[in-house]
Formats: structure tokens, C-alpha cells, sequence
């Protein structure tokens, strides 16, 4: 059923829905951000995945 | 059935009352303390990493004031300065608060951890754990050095700030940590010389109340006095250099000259003239803060430029 009486708290109710419009739309870009930034550097996204994976074992002398 | 709670309350909150309950003001030291630590760093950070650090800093900072209006909002109601917040006069209730603030804190703590380093993240939670249970709920209502203990929780910023750089904590992020802290008390107790707040309604023991005004003014010129070796030995570690002892010496001997000045007025002289005194005094000692780290950040600027070091 549509809302036929709007009243001041509707505006109050519409201020926090766009301010938390505002702030995941910022969060999303802080994220991909850091995303871009990390993948750039090149450094190490990896970890544990239950088994040994070459890329994360320690160097072997003369190898 | 009658139901107070839900008399009490006026309605919807708006947007703007959830960004009250971050303390927006001590929110602006926090990021302005913690930008210093970052930067002066020995460890250079990508500016977007940087960025999303302090970022999270002030969010933490934020939800810590969060909860500890959460916790405070009986003694809130009581006092004039603080009737007005969000939760006393009744636009958020304190289950959202308590929500809001841990919500915001968790989430604050994990993305700090993922963007600079574990040890950044899991310092920014010590902190707000400091700030809501060390402060807000064991120390504020039962001893009167209550905001000597409380002004570590303002005093880690430029702690975390700099192990967002470096990963780690040193003698330079001690003594940027040590400044804010021996800077708390004169700083808070020169507001609580003229404020004269309703804290004893409250139940709140503040030195004024507790210990009377003259102790509180020798208060506040003992720790002047031991705030000033520390701030100026700060120009001997490797974050100083002649332009930060420069500013730290004109600073200190301004602020210790004032709370001379405190010190050796009484009480009808400070009434006569409506407390002017304490209120340049209180004034200077945000001044005194700022320049310091301001200080911190030109040398290092001055220092990447390739003069001015020691």
C-alpha cells in the first residue's frame, strides 16, 4: 500500500537511506582501490590452501 | 499497556545523527595525529593505502565514541554540554548505538589489518578496547585522574599511524604517543576551570569537584612541566631536527608561561575577569598540539628535500 501522508520523519528516514547510499557506494571504491593498488605492486595474494603449493615454499640452496 | 521507552523517543533518526555519534571534532585530531605518524615514518606508504589507513583510523576513533555514548547516556542526560546528543535527547536509541559502534569498530579493525598491516589493525582494536572499557566504563566514574589514564586512548593515533608505515612500534612513535598523553590533563583541566559543567550531578569525579580548583591549577603546571623535556627531546630522535626544536622550544616555554599564569591567580581574580585567562590557556593548548605536529610534518618535509637535518 503506497504511503498517502508523508511526514518529517520521512525525510529523517530518506537522509539515513542516502547517507548509507553514500557510504557503500565508498566503501566499494576504497576496496577496488586497494585492489588495484596491491595487484599492481605485485605483492603476494596468496596463502594456505591446504596443500603445499610451489609459489609459497622457501628456496632450496642450488636449486 | 504503557511503554516510556517509546515515549521517550521522537522518531527517525536522520543521517546526521549517526555522524554525531563519531565525535566528528575528536575525530579530526585523530586523523590530523595519525596522518603525523604516518608520514613521518621512515617507511614510505602508496599514497591510496596511506589514504585508506587514516580513513579507518577515524572510523575506529569514531566507534569508539560511539560506544562510549552508548555507555555514557545515563550520565549524558544529566549534564547541559551533553543533553543535546543523539542518544539523550532521544533519536537513537541505545541498542543502535551499541550496534552502530561495534559494527562500525569490527569492520574498522578487519579492513585496517587488510590494507596496511595485522599489527596496525589489532593496535586500533587495543585502542577502542582501551577508550570504551579502560576509560569509559572503569576508570571515568571512580577516580579523578580519570582523563589522565582516558587521554592514552587520544595519545595512540600517531602510534597506529606509524605502524601502518612500519609494521611495528619505536623510540619516535613513543614519544609522538607520550606528547598527546602528558598534554591531555592541562589541556581538559583548564576546560573543566571554566566550563564549571555539572559533573557532581552526574556522579562523575572530576578534579575540580573532587580535589578543588587550586590543586587542579597545580595540576595542570606540574604536568606542563613535565610535557615540555618531553616534547622538546622529541627534536633529538630521528623524526626532529632545528625547525621541530625551534617550534617545540617557542611552544613550550608559551604554554608553561601560561600555566604559571594559571597557577598563581585565585579564584576571584579568575571570576572577576569571567576566566579569560583559563580560556586563552585551553585555546593555546590546541594550538600547542597542532603546531607540534605540524612541526613533525614540515621537517620531514624539509628532511626529503635534502636540508635541514640534524
Amino acid at each position: 500500500m503506497a504511503i498517502t501522508q508523508l511526514h518529517e520523519l520521512h525525510t529523517r528516514r530518506a537522509s539515513r537511506n542516502l547517507g548509507l547510499l553514500g557510504v557503500l557506494l565508498a566503501f566499494v571504491v576504497l576496496v577496488f582501490g586497494l585492489t588495484v593498488v596491491k595487484v599492481e605492486r605485485g605483492e603476494s595474494m596468496e596463502g594456505f590452501d591446504h596443500q603445499p603449493r610451489i609459489s609459497l615454499t622457501p628456496k632450496v640452496e642450488g636449486q | 499497556m504503557s511503554d516510556i521507552s517509546f515515549q521517550d523517543r521522537t522518531g527517525e533518526a536522520g543521517a546526521g545523527d549517526f555522524l554525531a555519534l563519531l565525535k566528528p571534532r575528536v575525530m579530526s585530531l585523530v586523523v590530523f595525529t595519525a596522518l603525523a605518524g604516518l608520514l613521518v615514518a621512515p617507511v614510505g606508504v602508496h599514497p591510496f593505502v596511506g589514504f585508506t589507513a587514516i580513513i579507518f583510523i577515524a572510523l575506529g576513533g569514531g566507534a569508539s565514541g560511539a560506544l562510549n555514548m552508548w555507555y555514557d547516556a545515563d550520565i549524558d542526560r544529566l549534564m547541559r554540554r551533553t543533553a543535546s546528543r543523539p542518544i539523550p535527547a532521544g533519536r537513537i536509541s541505545e541498542g543502535e548505538a551499541l550496534g552502530f559502534g561495534l559494527g562500525l569498530g569490527g569492520i574498522s579493525c578487519v579492513m585496517l589489518a587488510l590494507a596496511a598491516n595485522v599489527f596496525a589493525g589489532l593496535f586500533l582494536a587495543f585502542t577502542i578496547f582501551f577508550y570504551v572499557v579502560v576509560y569509559s566504563m572503569w576508570l571515568k566514574r571512580r577516580t579523578p585522574q580519570n582523563i589522565v589514564i582516558g587521554g592514552a586512548a587520544g595519545a595512540f593515533p600517531p602510534m597506529i599511524g606509524w605502524a601502518v608505515a612500519t609494521g611495528g612500534i619505536s623510540v619516535e612513535s613513543v614519544a609522538m604517543f607520550a606528547l598527546i598523553f602528558l598534554w591531555t590533563p592541562p589541556h581538559f583541566w583548564s576546560l573543566a576551570l571554566f566550563m564549571r559543567d555539572d559533573y557532581s550531578n552526574a556522579g562523575v569525579p572530576m578534579l575540580t569537584v573532587t580535589h578543588g580548583r587550586k590543586v587542579t591549577r597545580t595540576q595542570i603546571l606540574l604536568y606542563t612541566l613535565i610535557l615540555a623535556p618531553v616534547a622538546v627531546g622529541t627534536a633529538f630522535t630521528s623524526i626532529g631536527g632545528p625547525l621541530y626544536l625551534t617550534v617545540a622550544l617557542v611552544l613550550n616555554a608559551l604554554f608553561i608561561r601560561g600555566a604559571w599564569r594559571l597557577w598563581r591567580r585565585d579564584e576571584a581574580a579568575a571570576e572577576a575577569e569571567k576566566y579569560a585567562t583559563e580560556k586563552r590557556f585551553f585555546y593555546f593548548s590546541l594550538l600547542y598540539l597542532f603546531g607540534h605536529f605540524a612541526a613533525l610534518i614540515a621537517q620531514k618535509a624539509v628532511l626529503t628535500l635534502g636540508f635541514g637535518g640534524w
